[in-house]
């Protein structure tokens, strides 16, 4: 986050919410209009700011679903942790005209540009696909060149956020394809996989070693653990395989 | 922003008030042990691991892992405050005080004041030398009486708890003392240079 480092402070400014949009029964995108956002690269998170009429403060960090190429909205997408203190606040009772306090972006370690080219590897685990749903939307409008595969697993149909959007961007956006695995329910007549992410089904999905892609994973603790032990046994080199570990954000 | 602003509806939890007193601005409590990490979980096996104090110093000095094992342990109950805001209580540990390595190596302690941590891979973190003496910094090998997961770090960490916990750099394997501060990792991507959880220095310019 070379241009943070430039710039100084990262203030607190305040975004007014224009949209919400339920993705998945657990988690709800929500579009933020910034003024004078400075713009941020795919894979970087917020921090938000809740303060209640008496002064206290929660704050907690959230990834950034939306490509920089939005300008001014940034969306974010939230999984309701049911004992949590921030996210059932953002899920349920936040709505269009309120208003959020945010400071970012933030990160520069976990990110993607179309200008770092590929191919690339996203793995995603649950909520784990936001950051990489930024990615995969920037290079929609920046790289569509970059070929592009994503492995993401989810614990039922229901569950997968971004399916309708996922499907039609393998539809319009030439050299991206999308593999989903279910780990609890399958409907019937699934074609995908239906287990964890394991050695075979990752060499299955990711390009050969020795196109040396660029490797993304986030998700879960437990899930980017093993992806990126099982990647790196099979000889992808650590230094091109970045990982986001989610611990629980409530 | 912080004048004013309220947040429509929003009531909060607040957190009692003894543990209220131990957590700095931001915070909120964990009672498990996320796991933040930039890539793979290393591997290094302990017959090849060494921890190294070089840089401006008279002479290098490493300790193979038996050896540094054999020096006295310490066994710091501290509280932990990683960046991605949450805090963890009485935590337990199990490792050698920096200021006993560092008393086995000669330096200048007028003109070097400064450290990086490094560790397996390319990660690095920077503190100043006076943070790392005094009673302040361990490299840890036990936690919660087992040895130390790979995962959270093991087979050794640093443990500097005062600071933002990336400061505690997992799969250390030296320092290097330095006349002039050098960003590490995490301080070269927007992060904080030194990261007082109680001043809430998260972020460069915070």
């Amino acid at each position: 986050m070379e241009g943070t480092a430039v710039l100084g402070r990262l203030n607190w400014q305040l975004g007014e919410v224009v949209a919400t949009r339920p993705e998945t029964p657990r988690t709800k995108s929500i579009t933020l209009d910034v003024p004078g956002w400075t713009g941020h690269r795919p894979g970087q998170h917020v921090d938000l700011r809740l303060t209640s009429e008496d002064g206290y403060h929660a704050e907690r960090s959230y990834s950034i679903a939306s490509p920089p190429e939005d300008r001014s909205r940034v969306t974010l997408t939230v999984e309701r942790i049911d004992t949590g203190e921030v996210s059932p606040y953002l899920t349920d009772e936040l709505h269009e005209g309120d208003q959020l306090e945010l400071r970012g972006p933030i990160g520069g370690y976990f990110v993607w540009e179309a200008s770092m080219g590929g191919p690339l590897f996203l793995v995603a685990g649950g909520s784990g696909i936001v950051p990489l749903m930024a990615m995969i939307r920037h290079r929609a409008a920046a790289g569509p060149s970059v070929a592009t595969r994503l492995l993401y697993s989810s614990r039922s149909l229901g569950e997968i956020i971004y399916r309708d959007e996922l499907d039609r961007l393998t539809q319009s956006s030439p050299g991206l394809e999308v593999a989903h695995t279910l780990t609890r329910e399958t409907p019937p007549g699934w074609a995908g996989y239906r287990r964890r992410v394991d050695a075979d089904m990752l060499r299955d999905v990711a390009w050969p070693p020795d196109q040396n892609p660029l490797t993304y994973i986030c998700g879960p603790t437990p899930f980017v653990e093993g992806a990126a032990t099982i990647l790196a046994g099979l000889g992808y080199g650590p230094q091109r395989i970045k990982t986001e570990r989610f611990g629980p954000t409530g | 922003m912080s004048g004013g602003f309220i947040s429509r509806g929003f009531k909060g939890r607040r957190q009692q008030a003894d543990v209220a007193g131990r957590l700095p601005p931001g915070q909120h409590l964990e009672s498990g042990f996320p796991v933040l990490s930039a890539g793979p979980t290393p591997n290094t096996p302990l017959d090849q691991w060494d921890f190294v104090v070089t840089g401006s110093v008279k002479a290098p000095k490493r300790w193979n892992w038996n050896e540094l094992l054999a020096l006295p342990h310490e066994t710091p109950t501290v509280d932990v405050h990683c960046v991605t805001k949450w805090s963890k209580l009485d935590t337990h540990w199990e490792g050698v005080s920096v200021d006993l390595l560092l008393r086995e190596v000669e330096y200048d302690s007028t003109s070097v004041r400064y450290a990086t941590a490094f560790s397996e891979g390319d990660y690095t973190t920077n503190l100043p030398l006076a943070d790392l003496l005094g009673g302040k910094a361990w490299v840890v090998f036990g936690y919660d009486g087992q040895p130390l997961d790979p995962v959270h770090g093991g087979p050794a960490r640093l443990l500097v708890p005062h600071l933002y916990f990336w400061k505690s750099a997992k799969w250390v394997r030296g320092l290097r003392l330095t006349e002039q501060d050098q960003p590490g990792f995490w301080e070269s991507l927007g992060y904080h240079n030194y990261g007082d959880p109680w001043k809430e220095q998260r972020y460069s310019g915070d």
